[in-house]
């Protein structure tokens, strides 16, 4: 359901028609990573580290070259020495170890061979000889004096040069006089929690085939951005960008975790020792100990409050723990502190480096560790003053002009509609039935924009396609075709959406920040205004009128004499473009941006669920997503993403964590027993969307693929502690936790 | 590797004794995830499924006998047998998905020497008998005689079973079987419990408990059996099953669960099975 319909009256804008890939997919005909194969290819295997923290004393590849089949090893020394401070640096080494291996999982040595079965086999005949190193297991372990290095390179981002660390970063955002308010708080609450790594869970492992020829990369891949797999391959290969084509594949699921490579320069050098293509594709156990999970986090809020309701101080301290390698989670979860006034406050963040897998984005990236952790706070806020948990939120609910933790003014945000509509709701309206507590939450996320280009040419028919550079992850091409159908006034299915290639379409940035259908959307209007433009002047030749005098309604052009007040026929597109020859030539438009305005997408969620007291299970009976859209372009497809980001926050609330040994090695590196939620384990995801417009979109689009992700996990914590007294602090909220927990009490 | 699909018992044992190496599957539901991660190399794959005495299920002379590669679901959808053990047929309905039990077989499942298989613990609660052929003839064991050990069984390399015996439980009986797992499906049991009681009126006369998934085998507890039997199932008894089950718990920490956890689950899964088949017993199922 949409809880603010919006005002405007669009034809197709906010309609659902059935997907332009759709039957592709239903069918099976739809190429993902893994379906294309080319004549003669080779299968590429990785040799992978045993241990978490090692030096490579030595690779000797003789043994598993000398076997059948194999034709080409490649260790780090195949790949050029980039400088520690290249901002690809670490993606290379990650890619594949040069020297000294990080992670229990990472990559040291690659083979090429005629078959799967025999690239394993030689993959297990390169002797690698290791000199075992002091570990990083954890964010307490990372952060102790006198720890050893998780990875010798780090340096802390935003300090003065010195010696190697194992923070990534340290920040302190500060505003108020958090001391001074806390201690005229009536209320305060002071509380520890800490998350496990999750992963993404996509269906899809990475896959890839590279065919390197006449001094050229061709790859075909699924990510989120071909053309950052462009970049990102040649800076590992020490090649120039035209020197890497990527083609994209569909993609079966990314959520931030396919915005980095894994595969490609590995199967390119393969492919270029071989002289043939070269096929990856990961297992899901390596995708699992050899990919990027979301990081881990030990965060401690403290919160003020007046014994009305007003929130008037935050106090947090907030580490994450990123794997080997740099990154900016720390100061992004202080970042994402954004849905109170708190007029106070002071967050002192840690990116923390640990000798585990390198983190890659996770829908909303940091966000949902700092909302558990203070959503939590502000529901035991909201219990010791008795009031209402949307009341307390409504009384302190960010709104436009108000400031985030970095100091940034919000532009119009929807958090009170979505507090709202929350209230408002049927659910939230029902008693929770019998044996079922509730809880809610809120989630904030601010959304990117970046670079975008579209292309839309015209067809001599009337019909048009609409080129983007944004691999389509969550129904964007029938976002794309909607727009250009509500903006050139032609029937959405005239319209052919393409993702192109990275040599056919202008650059653009990886599909990640909620951004695709908001900045790539804003290309495709403004390449439709500009053809419009053309169309008017087109129009105005065969009229036979000043171009002045033509205006575009409904699809058509209008003059005084064709269709307007002096009678006639209005000169439809497709009579336009019928007569392109006479007229100038074909009809085609590009646009190229750097999107600013990325409006922030509020959401908002309730559950009802059961404890088992005697065993600790949870089930949720009764779950409801309310989120700001800003305006749902395709209703269906904000739906999914509401609904995909609440059972992946379900699933990192309940059971998914990685379980690592005392050595570091994953024990978990399975679907079995790495517990993703099943369908039947979920209710219906009820969702409500709100649309407050972004003004800085020509429809009003905010993203929606990712704020959904941020309130599940406090949600049930909420619903348990009503359900139960408990407090739980710990993710995941798993059985055996929920019964220690209830056996304390 | 090869395979082999014999159509005769003797067929199937001849193949096991002249390749060592080789080992027989039903459903292989388990045999090629142990394949896949390179646990498992078999010279040879005898697969059972073409040999009809494995594959068929029949009741005569107060007993059910069951091939031991039969598919789970057609246990599942008998609704005969299902009347009867209810307990028996719910294990077999938990294991892995319903395409995996179009597949996965009482054989399988009890030979794989998981302690956690589901179909186990209900059988050796009803005192079901394997059937087991071998080089040197047939022989026939307990069920619960069969696994020794995580992965092992008491099987020569030649053997293999053929069919499972239970014999049809007394009037007023019932059984149940119930499983922890963190999701609601495609998983692992963490701790399971069958109970198979026969009542008297409102007392307990006969009774059977199984736990699973907490010991290096299924595990009869004797002393949960002595606190049923005689009892009409009041809050005292059930504390004294669910504290006999838990005392009876030699698990292990791992990823799927921990010691604690187990050791106080098994209690309240196994006085759980308790009333329910009691009340299957009451109600005559």
């Amino acid at each position: 359901m949409t809880a603010t319909e919006n005002p405007t009256n669009y034809k197709w804008v906010g309609t659902r028609p059935i997907r332009h890939d759709g039957f592709d997919k239903v069918v099976g005909k739809a190429r993902f990573g893994a379906d294309l194969n080319l004549p003669g290819q080779l299968h590429g295997a990785f040799v992978r580290s045993p241990h978490a923290h090692a030096r490579i004393v030595s690779i000797d590849t003789s043994a598993a070259e000398a076997m059948p089949g194999v034709k080409a090893v490649v260790t780090g020394d195949d790949f050029p020495a980039l400088d520690p401070t290249h901002p690809n640096y670490d993606t290379a080494v990650n890619c594949m170890a040069r020297g000294e291996a990080f992670y229990h999982g990472h990559a040291v040595a690659a083979v090429a061979a005629t078959t799967k079965a025999e690239a394993k086999a030689a993959a297990a005949a390169v002797e690698v000889e290791y000199e075992v190193l002091p570990a990083v297991l954890s964010i307490a372990d990372s952060m102790a004096d006198g720890a050893p290095l998780a990875n010798p390179n780090n340096h802390t981002k935003f300090a003065p040069p010195g010696d190697p660390s194992n923070l990534a970063t340290i920040t302190n955002l500060a505003r108020g006089d958090v001391d001074q308010a806390m201690a005229d708080a009536d209320v305060v609450v002071e509380m520890g929690f800490d998350c496990a790594h999750v992963h993404q869970g996509y269906i899809e492992p990475h896959a890839c085939v590279v065919d390197y020829g006449d001094g050229k990369a061709n790859v075909w891949c699924s990510s989120q951005g071909h053309f950052r797999v462009r970049s990102m391959t040649a800076d590992v290969l020490g090649v120039d960008n035209s020197k890497v084509k990527v083609v994209p594949a569909e993609i079966g699921g990314g959520f931030g975790g396919k915005t980095t490579i894994y595969l490609e320069p590995i199967a390119a050098k393969l492919s270029e020792k071989s002289g043939k293509p070269v096929k990856i594709t990961m297992t899901r156990e390596e995708v699992l100990r050899g990919s990027g999970p979301a990081p881990s986090a030990e965060l401690r809020i403290k919160i003020g409050a007046t014994k009305d309701g007003e929130l008037t101080a935050i106090d947090g301290w907030m580490a994450y723990g990123v794997g080997a390698f740099s990154d900016m989670a720390g100061l992004i979860g202080a970042m994402s502190v954004a849905s109170y006034k708190f007029p106070n406050l002071r967050m002192e963040t840690y990116t923390a480096l640990t000798n585990t897998p390198k983190s890659a984005a996770y829908r909303a990236p940091s966000a949902p560790h700092a909302a558990w952790a203070i959503e939590s706070v502000v529901d035991e806020i909201a219990t010791e003053l008795g009031m209402d948990p949307i009341d307390l939120r409504l009384k302190n609910a960010a709104v436009e002009g108000d400031l985030t933790a970095m100091g940034m003014p919000h532009p119009r945000v929807g958090l009170v509609e979505c507090l709202e509509a929350l209230k408002a709701s049927d659910h939230y309206q029902s008693v929770p039935a019998e044996g079922t507590s509730r809880g809610m939450a809120v989630g904030f996320w601010f959304n990117i924009g970046e670079e975008s280009s579209a292309t839309v040419n015209l067809n001599e028919d009337g019909t048009a396609n609409v080129i983007t550079g944004s691999p389509d992850i969550g129904g964007s091409r029938a976002s794309m075709a909607l727009m250009a159908a509500e903006t050139l006034g032609i029937d959405v299915y005239s319209i052919t959406p393409i993702v192109a290639d990275t040599e056919s379409v202008g650059f653009t940035d990886v599909t990640e920040g909620s951004r695709a259908t908001f900045a790539t959307g804003k290309a495709v209007v403004e390449a439709c205004e500009d053809l419009i433009e053309q169309l008017k002047a087109r129009a105005a030749t065969i009229m036979g009128v000043d171009v002045g005098e033509v205006a575009w309604v409904d699809g058509a052009a209008v003059s005084p004499g064709h269709g307007g007040g002096e009678g006639g026929d209005p000169l439809t597109l497709a009579q336009i473009t019928a007569q392109a020859k006479r007229t100038g030539g074909p009809l085609t438009a590009t646009a190229s941006l750097n999107a600013a305005g990325a409006g922030p997408s509020f959401a908002v969620h309730c559950a009802d669920l059961k404890v088992d007291e005697e065993t600790g299970e949870i089930e949720i009976v009764r779950y409801t997503a309310v989120q700001d859209a800003g305006t749902a372009i395709h209703p269906s497809y904000v739906e999914g993403q509401m609904q995909g980001g609440s059972v992946q926050g379900i699933g990192w609330a309940l059971n998914e964590e990685y379980i690592y040994n005392a050595d570091g090695a994953m024990e978990n590196a399975s679907f079995l027993d790495y517990r993703i939620p099943v369908a039947s384990d979920l209710p219906l995801i009820e969702t409500i969307i709100v649309e407050v417009p972004n003004p800085a979109h020509p429809y009003g689009v905010r993203g929606v693929g990712e704020t959904g992700i941020v309130p599940p996990m406090a949600t049930i914590g909420n619903a348990v502690k009503a359900a139960t007294g408990v407090r739980m602090t710990s993710l995941p909220m798993s059985p055996p936790k929920v019964l220690k927990r209830l056996n304390e009490r | 590797m090869h395979y082999v699909a014999p159509t005769t018992v003797g067929e199937a044992c001849s193949l096991l004794a002249d390749n060592p190496g080789s080992r027989v599957f039903a459903g292989a539901t388990d045999l090629v995830p142990q394949m896949r991660t390179g646990r498992l190399e078999p010279s040879v794959m005898v697969d059972l499924k073409r040999i009809d005495r494995l594959m068929s299920v029949s009741h005569a002379d107060g007993r059910w006998t069951i091939g031991a590669a039969t598919p789970a679901s057609d246990l599942t959808h008998n609704a005969a047998f299902t009347a009867m053990h209810p307990g028996i047929s719910e294990g077999a309905g938990l294991i892995g998905s319903d395409q995996i039990q179009n597949r996965s077989s009482l054989g399988g499942n009890l030979c794989n020497g998981s302690p956690a298989a589901d179909s186990v613990p209900g059988m050796i609660a009803a005192g079901a008998r394997a059937v087991i052929a071998g080089a040197g003839g047939e022989r026939t064991i307990p069920v619960a005689d069969v696994v020794t050990g995580p992965g092992q069984t008491s099987l020569a390399a030649d053997e293999f079973i053929v069919e499972f015996e239970i014999d049809d439980p007394a009037a007023n009986t019932g059984d149940a079987y119930l499983r922890m797992i963190p999701r609601t499906e495609m998983d692992i049991a963490v701790v399971g419990a069958a109970v198979r009681l026969t009542m008297d009126g409102d007392t307990v006369s006969a009774a059977g408990v199984v736990l699973g998934a907490v010991a290096p085998t299924a595990v009869r507890v004797p002393a949960a059996e002595a606190a049923l039997v005689g009892s009409s199932l009041d809050d005292d008894t059930l504390a004294a099953v669910a504290a006999a089950a838990s005392a009876a718990c030699n698990p292990i920490d791992d990823k799927r669960g921990t010691i604690e956890y187990r050791t106080q689950v098994a209690g309240v899964l196994a006085k759980r099975a308790a009333v329910i088949a009691a009340e299957r017993a009451q109600n005559g199922a």
